[in-house]
């Protein structure tokens, strides 16, 4: 009897470690920045060159930290989703443009429209690194005290906006 | 005329060599980052290291750690910073620690595993492998087979083969001791 039971047994958790290495998205590193202080940095505006902006001004707002570029793919595939998002009103969007020419991410804005509160140029990806930053877009969630919360690679949807990101800020806010 | 203008086609390698001259500024240097770089998973390719990858984000991390030895960081350092923004997984061996601990103990988990296996089966065998005990009929039977078997084996046995000969009767002389 034991002669069956047991390559069955291994072969059941063969199956389960399997099968699960099959869902696993090796691209998502999970950051370890989450639960970390976002990193402090002081960058020009894309609009207003003259002025700088630093996440300490967020202070005591949840806010998210979109990092795109006008080069970018996926940034165009999400950018509905932050149009919508920006309309709603909900959590202000500081857009990050990441390793981008000013002229380059100022045009797309204004062709494709602006969801952002505001926009900051990282021209050398130098603050994009801070973040842990290796492929655009990325979103992150900050806290009313500065804390990266949650950290999205990859694309905004509608579905992981209503499912993870949206919810996680209502209770952020509500702290 | 002639020289001045080969003199002008000649004028763009220059540049070039200028602008090549950046990295290769400190040779040693560049040897010591670039087997830095080796131990650093680049992670929009996975499975190759920064030191092999022609991606933007690894051209980023070399030039960072250029900078960072520049500015006098230990190897370490350099590695522990990565670790910071990125996480354990950048570098191709993670440390040992809480979380690393059953990756690293699996080799040695398995081995055991196997061990006591292998014990188990032996204990087991030990006990269904029964000696038998010889009839003195069946003795001498196995001895005249054994004695036999040279003559069969070896058709024509020669003078000179008398050694081995004997050499093979010893086995029979040990049964029937």
């Amino acid at each position: 009897m034991m002669r069956f039971i047991l390559p069955f047994v291994i072969f059941l958790v063969l199956s389960v470690f399997l099968y699960k290495g099959l869902g696993r998205d090796t691209r998502e590193v999970p950051s370890p920045l989450v639960g970390k202080p976002a990193p402090a940095f002081v960058l020009p505006l894309l609009h207003e060159p003259g002025k700088v902006f630093s996440p300490k001004e967020m202070q005591g707002r949840v806010w998210l930290l979109n990092v795109w570029a006008s080069w970018c793919g996926a940034c165009k595939d999400e950018h509905p989703v932050l149009m919508a998002l920006s309309q709603q009103n909900i959590v202000p969007i500081v857009g990050l443009d990441y390793k981008d020419k000013a002229v380059d991410g100022e045009a797309t804005l204004k062709k494709a429209g602006d969801p952002y509160s505001l926009v900051i140029a990282d021209a050398d990806g130098k603050v994009g690194f801070d973040y842990g930053v290796y492929g655009v877009p990325e979103t992150y969630v900050i806290d009313k005290n500065g804390i990266i919360a949650y950290k999205l690679i990859g694309a905004l949807t509608s579905q992981n906006l209503r499912e993870k990101i949206l919810p996680l800020v209502a209770e952020l806010q509500a702290k | 005329m002639k020289y001045l203008l080969m003199i002008a086609l000649l004028l763009p390698t220059f540049a070039f060599a200028g602008v090549a001259k950046d990295i290769a500024d400190d040779p040693v240097m560049e040897r010591r980052m670039m087997h830095l770089a080796e131990k650093v998973r680049c992670l929009v390719c996975q499975s190759e290291p920064v030191s092999n990858s022609h991606s933007d984000w690894s051209n980023d991390v070399r030039q960072i750690m250029r900078d960072k030895m520049k500015a006098g960081a230990t190897d370490q350092e350099i590695l522990d910073l990565l670790v910071e923004r990125f996480g354990k997984s950048v570098l191709f061996d993670p440390p040992v620690d809480k979380e690393t601990m059953p990756l690293w103990s699996a080799p040695f988990i398995l081995l055991l595993l196997g061990g006591a296996g292998l014990y188990y089966q032996l204990r087991k065998r030990r006990g269904e492998v029964v000696e038998a005990e010889l009839s003195a009929q069946d003795e001498l039977r196995a001895a005249s087979l054994l004695n036999e078997s040279p003559a069969l084996l070896d058709p024509l046995p020669q003078a000179g083969e008398e050694a081995n000969v004997s050499l093979r009767d010893a086995p029979s002389k040990d049964i029937k001791a």
